[in-house]
């Protein structure tokens, strides 16, 4: 079996995170980097399956700048097979459309059975990457996954809800996003890191997969007009004084706005 | 010259932080409160293989050098474990060195593997009441038994896990003539016998999930095959880990350091008096901005006393200034981060207090700071000899 892991690097939870000069994304220089943490929940999806079934193939697959080579190393480290990796200048600024198409064009290179990629990513939280994907692959597809089996069919537990849960069952090739938390993601050992050296990365162009024009900023349908913190303070009120004192101006407060 | 981070040396951080994360400030003082040797993360770090780092391939180790060594611990000191995570690490990760220098084939295939693996603690017994730095005073004896054996008797101090050990590396004297000094000294990796050792924890300031003990040893049996090496040249062998040693420290020392700072900061950025953070007073700015300048140069130095070694070229200075730098580095941020959390820091609930109480130990250990000095006035700047 061939299983394909969608991988995106997004920028390190504990990074300080500035809005760019432009106004339009975070300022990327000098902060650190990590595998979306959904995503990390996909790749152990796969390597789980990797560690049952003999003879399984894991393959992870990114789109970004240099620093990505990283992330996939890691991914590498872990325990997937091989990487391929779209760095190619033509793809930035791609919506979660281009996204998708790139990956579309790598997954029919790689004929995977199965596609496992995070619920959403961190930075954009869009979550239709995915659902996407599989969409321009003709492949089903379930999303938020928080538990998965495999006997003959794909048995997925999915995050409804109000805390529901929904079982489905697909066929492969098939497309499924997960949930965090649904797995214990593994750590890259000594030995990991140092046999991944010796797996390869593929690294491909827009043009190489056929979309040139296609993707990009250019080709998106969705443009970030701004990104900003909202201004401090506005609809807030500070209430000061004693323990008591507050507490006092605060039951008056909740009746003078009639919530109780 | 080329400072492009190494690919390996952030993949190889980026694990063992991982690793770290699952064991938090309020583990580590468990450890501390309980004198409890921190078991469930040793049997993490072995998994990863992070124990067997310096270990040759061929002995079931990762094959990597000191600066690789050099990375994991200072990672594992910086995530808030300090010398109670580094201590009970550090051994494994170096103390086999001699054996891997000069160890016979049978020694190694028989210890080195199962050190790799994590099923092997080592102590490591030098150290005596009367012979510290003067290691040419030792007295405890291995006098050979006319079978090719040999019988072990003597006292040890500071001998470092000897509670968790089942083998220790023994430096005893095989040579009792006078003038035989450190010639008449010879290196064994011996069993920890306790039916004829006893072993003394030595209460201390701090540290105290790993032990340091008192070890009397009275007819302890060795067997030939456990000899490092040849008989007289223990000191020798031992001379050659000095240097991968202070390397390794160094790095550690500065992982407190840099835990010890991160806190610091964090608190005078959240903490306010007087309507605005403390971090705003300069008074409490620079130390800290000092402290982070002291650890990044102490941490150059450290990497490069690491490619020194790893290139098999002479880290002698570099290797002490990197031992002397971070050790200071490591005392002032720990003591800066004391004084920036005030009646706080010296709550043990917020940590500093336990990396300040650690970050005092290398300013002693493995050699003190004196004779660091030492060293670089004699063997750098051509200064006569004192002692």
């Amino acid at each position: 079996m061939k299983i394909m892991v969608c991988i995106k690097q997004v920028p390190h939870q504990d990074a300080r995170l500035d809005v760019n000069g432009a106004g339009t994304w975070i300022q990327e220089e000098n902060i650190k980097f990590e595998i979306n943490p959904y995503d990390q929940n996909a790749l152990e999806a796969a390597l789980q399956l990797k560690d049952k079934e003999a003879g399984t193939e894991v393959v992870v697959v990114s789109i970004g700048p240099e620093r990505v080579t990283q992330s996939l190393r890691t991914a590498l480290g872990m325990g997937a097979d091989r990487a391929v990796h779209v760095k190619d200048g033509a793809a930035d600024g791609s919506d979660s459309l281009g996204t998708a198409k790139i990956l579309a064009a790598v997954a029919k290179a790689e004929s995977p059975d199965l596609i496992f990629a995070g619920f959403m990513s961190d930075d954009g939280n869009l979550a239709a990457t995915g659902p996407m994907l599989a969409t321009l692959l003709g492949i089903p597809h379930t999303t938020t996954a928080v538990s998965f089996q495999k006997n003959g069919a794909i048995q997925v537990e999915r995050e409804l809800e109000g805390g529901a849960l929904e079982v489905v069952e697909l066929n492969t090739p098939c497309l499924v996003t997960t949930q965090t938390g649904m797995n214990q993601v593994r750590y890259a050992s000594l030995k990991g890191i140092m046999a991944a050296k010796k797996k390869p990365i593929d690294v491909k162009t827009v043009a190489d997969l056929g979309l040139a024009g296609q993707v990009g900023a250019d080709a998106a349908k969705i443009k970030i007009e701004k990104l900003y913190t909202p201004p401090k303070g506005q609809g807030a009120e500070i209430l000061s004084g004693s323990v008591d004192e507050v507490v006092g101006k605060l039951v008056g407060k909740i009746k003078e706005l009639g919530l109780l | 010259m080329d400072f492009t981070p190494d690919e390996d040396h952030e993949a190889i951080a980026d694990a063992v932080r991982r690793v770290c994360a699952d064991f938090s400030d309020d583990y580590w003082a468990q450890c501390e409160r309980d004198h409890r040797f921190p078991t469930e993360f040793y049997a993490r770090m072995a998994e990863g293989g992070w124990l067997g780092i310096a270990i040759p391939e061929e002995y079931g180790g990762g094959g990597r050098g000191i600066a690789e060594a050099a990375i994991v611990l200072n990672e594992v000191a910086k995530s808030g474990a300090a010398m109670n995570g580094c201590s009970a690490l550090h051994l494994t990760i170096f103390g086999l060195n001699p054996v891997v220098k000069f160890g016979s084939e049978r020694l190694k295939r028989a210890f080195l593997p199962r050190a790799a693996a994590g099923e092997l603690h080592v102590a490591f017994g030098v150290t005596e009441p009367d012979a510290g730095t003067d290691t040419s005073r030792i007295s405890t004896r291995a006098d050979a038994d006319g079978h090719g054996n040999y019988v072990v008797n003597g006292h040890k101090i500071w001998t470092t896990k000897a509670l968790e050990s089942e083998v220790v590396l023994l430096l005893a004297r095989t040579d009792p003539r006078p003038d035989a000094r450190f010639k008449g000294l010879s290196l064994f990796l011996a069993d920890l016998d306790r039916d004829h050792c006893t072993i003394r924890p030595i209460p201390k300031m701090g540290r105290n999930a790993v032990a340091s003990c008192e070890v009397f040893y009275d007819a302890m049996p060795v067997e030939g095959w456990r000899l490092v090496g040849k008989e007289g040249e223990g000191f020798t062998q031992l001379l050659h880990g000095f240097n991968p040693e202070r390397i390794l420290l160094a790095a550690e020392a500065i992982g407190i350091g840099e835990v010890a700072l991160r806190r610091a900061v964090s608190y005078a950025k959240a903490r306010e008096v007087f309507g605005r953070p403390i971090g705003a007073n300069q008074s409490i700015a620079h130390p800290l901005a000092l402290a982070h300048v002291q650890l990044r140069a102490a941490w150059q130095m450290v990497m490069l006393a690491a490619w020194r070694y790893d290139r098999g070229l002479d880290c002698g200075e570099a290797a002490n200034t990197a031992k002397y730098l971070a050790a200071e580095a490591s005392w002032f941020a720990a003591d800066r981060a004391v004084q920036t959390l005030g009646g706080m820091g010296y709550a043990s609930e917020h940590h500093v207090e336990r990396y300040f109480r650690e970050a005092r130990l290398q300013r002693i250990a493995p050699v003190s700071q004196e004779m660091t000095l030492n060293y670089v006035a004699q063997t750098v700047l051509g200064l006569p000899r004192s002692y």
